[in-house]
């Protein structure tokens, strides 16, 4: 086991190097220098030169990656000449409003996708499990913002439930806990995209262990029908969905991204979206590398999660 | 004394896979429904304009955000432009780029994938560590920011959808060449002197073509909703050019003002070429699945 981790471990560095090296190049390669916008559009190619050289943006390429890399090693994601901050701080600002939003959206989905998965697998090919599968199946092909805008249109403008987006007012993590109302419409949207992809997995899962023999004996046992569903099919289904969550942070973060941007939600996604508008390449740079590492670790960590919550998976 | 006919049954011919996937298909409902409803929006978007004629470059600004009415049947959009002859016109770069940029992931994928497979040790090794690599690269934040430079034409938003989708497609096809390769057909063509080249092209690949053609209807939903993406967050095609995505990339605003037909319509095509290209697929994966299985 830790000589498995180990070496996952360092696959994992070798392939963090690898995203940090390609986005690297591929952003210095849009942008080489952020020159003009420290010093204006107007500034003189003689001034620009200076000023470049005093940074370190004239040296070659492979002496500018290692330098990078190096600041990477220590956690220095660069500055943002737009903002006049350093990306850490930024991020460091605008995470927790993130996580909270992708979190909770997380956990509700799960909430819903595995009793809905479950119970569909109980009374497949019953109108409901179709009825299901349609609505799942209608999720999964719309772009998540589409979906937001449905709902933004229904409980927002038309029953004037929810605000259609988050006030500015709500700008800590704190506040956009203790503002309920407000982060209901964002959730939701993010929660039901999730759960029309979980539940199907979970659906099939439930499938194949209702056919198992654990099942058949629990039920030859006499269990009433809620304990062998609760007590035994339940921990057993659930089981790929510790894959298949460690699998989703890219579509977490895209996710993310599109319904901050929808609901005018500060966050991390929200603040790659401004980014992407005033070119703040530094900015942009940092939360690629930083959305591939969260993808490895993700991976990592469904792979070691699964082996601990499953003994049957031999390493 | 005459020599006596070797006994055997009667000789059948085996129906091919292909036939056998081809009535799986048409057997299912949904598929045959996700078939039509693409075929219909491909008439829809590109012989609809020749028969209604709209005009889709020269903004009128007496017109705008018409509702619904006679002469428009869909209304006209902020710049004056109709919107049914808009949904036409940007459904055909939808769809052009939907397919461009999932012909260019799955050539390049199923040529990564087949070589890798094939050559085996520090070339598989480098090959598939090259595509960890990339598809641990979020998508969507790596497409946006090549959006940034690049997302004015077809072919640019074509090149930067479809040159990181190409990785999933590699997976499969790796893993199809290994199970393949160990394959008795492959040893006698080996044996028969087939060169690398010939083995990939001409036996390998079309044997692997069932999981790709399943992944080609995929990879179009994947790229026709990730350029609604790109749409939505404002990089879109050079105007007057515009795809789904584009048109709706105000739709916030839209739907506060009340103007739904620039909203709805538009993101309900959307929704329902996806939703039939994923149905198709689903459909496909299964026939094959059939052909497999009785062979």
């Amino acid at each position: 086991m830790t000589g498995y981790i180990i070496r996952r471990l360092a696959v994992a560095v070798i392939v963090t190097i690898g995203i940090a090296v390609i986005s690297f190049l591929m952003l210095h390669y849009l942008s080489p220098s952020p020159v003009y916008t420290v010093l204006g559009a107007k500034t003189s190619p003689a001034a620009a030169a200076a000023w470049n050289r005093s940074h370190g943006f004239d040296r070659p390429e492979p002496a500018q990656l290692i330098t990078y890399l190096g600041q990477l090693v220590r956690l220095h994601f660069g500055y943002s000449y737009k903002l006049g901050q350093s990306v850490s701080a930024l991020f460091k600002e605008n995470a927790g409003r993130s996580a909270y939003l992708t979190g909770a959206a997380l956990l509700l989905s799960l909430i819903v996708a595995i009793p809905l998965g479950i119970a569909q697998a109980v009374r497949r090919n019953s109108l409901g499990d179709y009825t299901a599968t349609a609505i799942n199946f209608t999720l999964y092909s719309m772009p998540s913002f589409f979906l937001g805008l449905i709902l933004i249109q229904l409980f927002a403008l038309d029953l004037n439930i929810f605000p259609p987006t988050v006030s500015d007012s709500v700008t800590t993590t704190w506040q956009a806990f203790t503002h309920p109302l407000q982060l209901t419409l964002p959730i939701v949207t993010l929660a039901a995209i999730n759960v029309a992809s979980f539940s199907r997995y979970m659906r099939s899962s439930a499938l194949d262990n209702l056919a198992q023999d654990y099942i058949r004996l629990a039920r030859a046992k006499g269990l009433s029908e809620r304990a062998v569903l609760f007590r035994h099919l339940l921990r057993n289904a659930c089981l790929p969905m510790i894959t298949l969550i460690g699998l989703s942070i890219p579509s977490l973060l895209a996710g993310n991204l599109l319904i901050e941007v929808l609901f005018n939600y500060p966050g991390l996604g929200l603040l790659f979206y401004n980014a992407l508008g005033t070119e703040d390449y530094n900015i942009l740079l940092a939360y690629t590398v930083l959305g591939g590492i969260l993808t490895v670790l993700g991976n990592l960590t469904a792979d070691v999660a699964i082996t601990v919550a499953d003994p049957r998976v031999r390493l | 004394m005459p020599p006596t006919a070797p006994e055997g049954g009667e000789v059948q011919i085996i129906a091919s896979g292909w036939r056998l996937a081809l009535r799986e298909f048409l057997s299912n409902r949904l598929a045959v429904v996700g078939l039509v409803v693409i075929v219909f929006f491909v008439l829809f978007c590109f012989v609809g304009p020749l028969v209604y004629h709209t005009n889709q470059s020269l903004t009128n600004p007496l017109i705008t955000d018409l509702a619904p009415g006679a002469g428009h049947p869909l209304g006209t959009d902020d710049n004056g432009f109709d919107e049914l002859g808009r949904i036409m016109a940007g459904g055909q770069t939808a769809l052009e780029i939907g397919f461009f940029a999932s012909f260019i992931a799955t050539v390049i994928g199923t040529l990564w994938g087949a070589i890798s497979g094939l050559a085996g040790g520090i070339v598989d090794g480098v090959l598939m560590r090259a595509v960890d690599i990339l598809l641990s690269i979020p998508y969507l934040l790596i497409v946006l920011v090549l959006a940034t430079k690049y997302s004015a034409t077809v072919f640019d938003e074509s090149l930067i959808i479809g040159l990181f989708a190409w990785l999933v497609p590699a997976r499969l096809v790796r893993g199809e060449v290994l199970t393949l390769r160990e394959r008795d057909f492959v040893s006698a063509a080996r044996v028969m002197g087939s060169s690398r080249a010939r083995l990939v092209v001409r036996h390998l690949i079309p044997n692997a073509l069932s999981v790709v053609i399943v992944n080609v209807t995929f990879q179009i939903a994947d790229a026709i909703l990730i350029l609604a993406y790109l749409g939505f967050l404002g990089f879109g095609l050079q105007y007057p050019a515009a795809s789904w995505g584009d048109m709706l990339g105000n739709a916030q605003q839209y739907v506060s003002s009340g103007y739904w037909w620039l909203v709805y319509p538009v993101g309900g095509c959307l929704v329902v070429v996806v939703l039939a290209c994923n149905l198709v697929g689903d459909a496909l994966r299964d026939a094959f699945d059939v052909r497999l299985r009785r062979r």
